[in-house]
């Protein structure tokens, strides 16, 4: 079983010293949910675990451990977030070590909640089953069918790029073609989709849980809490929210690796994905390039070839 | 006197409060996401969803709220003070919890030596009808926080979801100004004894077990704790469980000017933010997240009850629901209760 062969593997790797620190997934309160762990000693970890709720990119904590050898639990997409921070040297200590498992898809645990009434006390995995309970309730859910919308268009779910693979790697065939948002809204004329973006974006209460959830949003000094210079006011008008979001998503270009961490952290559900899935299948459609994929393939937009293709200049 | 209304003439009873209050209720902005804000029409009113991401404290402390304009004509400013309020105002729906932590919240703003005009006017206008919570979650803790899913203090109303109809109490003279409402029935026994059933049920849900009392002096013998060196860890240095804690209070103003003209508006603040505390040097007080995890907590169970009298939680448990990391409130109290001495980490779960 691939929790228990985790367990080992970092009990062993934590007793050799090869790590002083393993950052994973544990068990704690809520139903639907894991939680980062900080494990350092061997016995530690037993408290590691693995689901389909694992839902957040640990490589956004690497910053804060930079003086840390560090052992890191990766899913597929958090190891191409690794990859995209390594070319852009943020690991000049120590790269970590990235434990990886290949994923099989998380689960959404807003689209579980739609699902069921009331509130749900637990959820447990049976195979390709959801076994859910609530005060009133006992449901069984099919797995599949409750995805989050990056895990179904996701096609680099064995993180290949790890040191360690716990359990084989998976067939990358993703069960929908393209990001549902994102069909949606190439279907629609723009004021529509302007339309989308600012109802979206209007429930938005500036908590910044998408920047501070994305392994890639590192900068020192965040442009949005900038005072000199002053490029947002901190209230909420329509067009510094939009501001905000379009700064965000377009920060990502070449560098998101579709986690979609940004959209899961949001309190008020603010569809955010589908702005980053887009600028990824654009970049991909305009340099063949993805996120995280080739170690040494430098990111198209800090790199300049006379091969690109300027189509847009006419 | 017992009162109740029918839900059937729901519709017309806020209809009739929109056209004579400013009515704040909570509303669903999308699917399982609901905030308190001013209701236009009946429709818009949502009472089905037992902790909304924002709380009430919207209604008296909005996130952003223009203090006043200027502009500058001639060679002299000129200030012109926006809100007036012309209306009297009624909160409708929020939950005792949210109704306690607004008076947490007036201990502050309208303190002796200084009383804070925007929030006290509001609140001085302002009629409350309080909802019991019939489904407590199992993230609530109001109990243990010196509250109950069906605490009545700070209504002037409070409502009671029957199924069929809400029993209403009048408790305050505000609230008995609603005695000739048309749309209040006179209540039968056996809908009071409803009410006492669904009170008993849901408070009986409600985890009394998590420790606040005398939190205040055990936290001072934890200063330098290492506790705040791992507790921190998984805090990703949102401002989550700040602005959606119906407590939190504090703020940031800016200057919002172009040529000559500007606005001074107050927006919510979090001491999670690195921001918040880094000084014009460039020199931060609270430099990592152990000084700022510490803080959040230190405010709300140890500066808070020390000025104050009472914890700045009430048991609301929507830092807990919300956290993208799951850190869990709870979790710190449990342990900074935890006897010393004994070497135990403190338990929880």
């Amino acid at each position: 079983m691939i929790q228990q062969q985790l367990r080992e593997k970092a009990k062993e790797l934590l007793s050799n010293k090869t790590v002083d620190l393993i950052i994973g997934f544990g068990e704690w309160t809520l139903p639907l949910r894991t939680t980062p762990v900080f494990i350092r000693t061997p016995e530690g970890a037993e408290s590691l675990v693995w689901n389909s709720f694992c839902e957040n990119n640990l490589t956004a904590y690497l910053h804060k451990f930079s003086r840390l050898k560090i052992g890191l639990v990766v899913k597929g997409c958090d190891a191409r977030s690794v990859v995209a921070l390594n070319l852009e040297k943020r690991f000049p200590n120590h790269p970590p070590l990235l434990i990886g498992i290949p994923c099989q898809r998380l689960v959404d645990r807003k689209k579980v909640k739609k699902a069921v009434k009331g509130e749900i006390l637990q959820a447990v995995e049976q195979g390709d089953l959801l076994l859910v309970k609530g005060e009133d309730v006992n449901v069984t859910l099919k797995r599949e069918d409750f995805l989050y919308s990056v895990c179904q268009v996701c096609t680099h779910r064995t993180p290949h790029q790890a040191h360690i693979l716990i359990g084989d790697p998976v067939e990358e065939v993703s069960p929908v073609e393209a990001h549902p948002d994102v069909v949606a809204l190439e279907g629609m004329f723009p004021e529509e989709r302007w339309n989308f973006f600012e109802k979206e974006t209007s429930r938005c209460i500036r908590c910044y849980a998408c920047r501070e959830a994305c392994p890639m949003c590192y900068c020192a000094e965040c442009f949005v809490d900038s005072s000199r210079p002053r490029w947002i006011e901190k209230s909420f008008s329509p067009s510094d929210l939009a501001f905000y979001h379009i700064v965000r998503a377009y920060h990502q270009t070449g560098r998101c690796s579709g986690c979609g961490a940004c959209e899961r952290a949001c309190p008020m559900d603010i569809r955010l994905t589908y702005l980053t899935q887009k600028l990824n299948q654009e970049v991909k459609d305009l340099y063949g390039f993805e996120t995280g994929i080739q170690p040494e393939a430098a990111p198209p937009l800090s790199t300049f070839d006379p091969e690109d293709k300027q189509e847009f200049i006419k | 006197m017992k009162l109740k209304l029918n839900k059937k003439d729901v519709e017309n009873f806020l209809k009739g409060l929109i056209e004579e209050y400013d009515l704040y209720a909570p509303a669903q902005l999308t699917e399982g996401v609901s905030v308190f804000k001013k209701i236009d029409r009946p429709e818009e009113v949502n009472l089905t969803q037992p902790v909304t991401q924002k709380p009430a404290k919207e209604a008296f402390f909005p996130q952003s709220e223009v203090m006043f304009r200027y502009e500058e004509t001639g060679n002299r400013g000129q200030a012109v003070s926006t809100e007036q309020i012309r209306k009297e105002r009624i909160l409708l729906g929020a939950r005792p919890c949210d109704i306690e932590a607004i008076s947490i919240i007036g201990k502050v703003f309208e303190a002796e030596d200084y009383t804070d005009v925007y929030f006290a006017e509001k609140r001085k206008r302002t009629t409350i009808i309080g909802l019991g919570c019939n489904h407590p979650l199992s993230t609530c803790f109001c109990s243990s926080t010196g509250g109950g899913p069906f605490n009545r203090a700070g209504s002037d109303l409070f409502f009671t979801d029957l199924g069929e109809a809400y029993f209403v109490e009048l408790l305050t003279e505000k609230g008995m100004a609603f005695r000739e409402n048309k749309f209040f029935k006179e209540a039968d026994p056996k809908d009071l004894d409803l009410m006492k059933e669904i009170e008993n049920k849901a408070s009986q849900k409600v985890d009394r077990t998590i420790p606040v009392e005398g939190i205040e002096k055990r936290l001072d013998l934890m200063v330098e704790s290492p506790f705040w060196d791992r507790i921190h860890e998984k805090c990703i240095g949102c401002g989550v469980c700040t602005f959606l804690c119906p407590t939190c209070h504090c703020f940031d103003m800016t200057d919002e000017a172009v040529n000559q003209k500007g606005q001074r508006v107050r927006n919510w603040d979090s001491c999670l933010f690195p921001i918040y505390s880094l000084e014009t040097s460039g020199h931060n007080p609270r430099p990592t997240g152990r000084e700022r995890t510490r803080q959040r907590l230190m405010h709300k169970f140890n500066y808070y009850p020390k000025n104050f009298g009472r914890v700045a939680c009430v048991g609301c448990g929507r830092c807990i629901l919300y956290c993208p990391v799951q850190f869990d409130i709870r979790e710190a109290l449990v342990y900074a209760s935890a006897k010393r001495g004994k070497g135990q980490k403190g338990k929880f779960k």
